[in-house]
């Protein structure tokens, strides 16, 4: 069954597009903390969490709120939607913050907020919490982004009819260094895109396209 | 106990990443969970880490924690008993 990508969003290099549009732009960034955070101001999103939530999850989620909100969360069923994400540092990022919080023993103090934050999957939870999303989901860590394996995993969640829709992509960041594209990829058949983006096919190469700098 | 409770509310925003909400916003006698500032159980974690960390007491007992963080203020009178104690 043919799949189509119906909406995606791109966060990276100090730019933020929204199905090929450019939402957002900071062209020195100082650290990723400010740039979320002016990105979270600009979309004037309302969600006290956001603040307590790590680096890779308050990408994920912004990542994820921009997506859903040129879509209309409400066509989808709690149960209908997945996610399937990947990167290729997991949650390396809050590891190496808990691991300063331990290592002096005279001073050991592990902080519970970072401490829950040490699993990369736990930005799909955030993600599900915050959409009311009850579908299948996982996380993939790779070495390097890879079409192929984000392809076939949603591919089968679909032809299995498991989800009416996946939200799919790529989530990574360590420092100050990060990038996040997500996909709502549907079955063409039942495809409710109301956005005005003109869907592209689910292929590799559409993947390897939004991925790049646009 | 005044000059604590100012004390307790920055470090309560600062431990807690309460980015909206400031030292005025804070009342003192106000519950710290559920109306209040609708904190949650891993706050609640966070607030015995500041307790151990900042002022060098342990909680033995998890079930006093409940009457211990019910507000700024009875935090603070904790850390004031226990001090004198000390």
């Amino acid at each position: 069954m043919e799949k189509l990508i119906t909406a995606y969003t791109y966060i990276g290099e100090g730019k933020v597009f929204a199905n090929k549009r450019l939402i957002f732009y900071q062209e020195k960034i100082a650290t990723f903390a400010e740039f979320i955070k002016a990105l979270y101001k600009q979309e004037q999103i309302a969600y006290p969490k956001f603040y307590k939530m790590d680096s890779l999850s308050k990408l994920g989620f912004m990542c994820a709120e921009l997506l859903l909100r040129y879509e209309n969360p409400g066509i989808f069923k709690p149960g209908s939607l997945a996610v399937v994400l990947a990167n290729s540092s997991s949650s390396l990022d809050t590891d190496l913050l808990h691991q300063e919080s331990i290592r002096n023993r005279s001073a050991y103090f592990p902080s519970p907020s970072v401490f829950v934050y040490t699993l990369a999957n736990i930005v799909i939870g955030e993600i599900c919490i915050r959409h009311g999303l009850k579908g299948e989901n996982a996380f993939l860590v790779s070495e390097k982004f890879n079409p192929s394996t984000l392809k076939d995993y949603v591919s089968e969640i679909l032809d299995n009819h498991r989800a009416e829709a996946c939200i799919c992509g790529w989530v990574e960041i360590l420092g100050n260094n990060f990038k996040a594209v997500m996909a709502l990829v549907e079955n063409e058949s039942t495809a409710t895109w109301i956005n005005g983006f003109k869907p592209m096919p689910f292929t590799e190469a559409s993947l390897n396209e939004i991925i790049k700098v646009n | 106990m005044d000059e604590l409770i100012n004390k307790l509310k920055k470090e309560v925003i600062t431990q807690l990443n309460l980015e909206d909400i400031s030292e005025d916003d804070i009342n003192p006698d106000s519950p710290l969970f559920g109306e209040g500032l609708g904190l949650d159980s891993i706050d609640a974690l966070e607030l015995i880490v500041l307790l151990e960390k900042n002022y060098g007491i342990k909680i033995e007992d998890p079930k006093d924690g409940k009457k211990i963080f019910h507000s700024i203020r009875t935090m603070a009178e904790y850390i004031t008993e226990h001090q004198k104690k000390a």
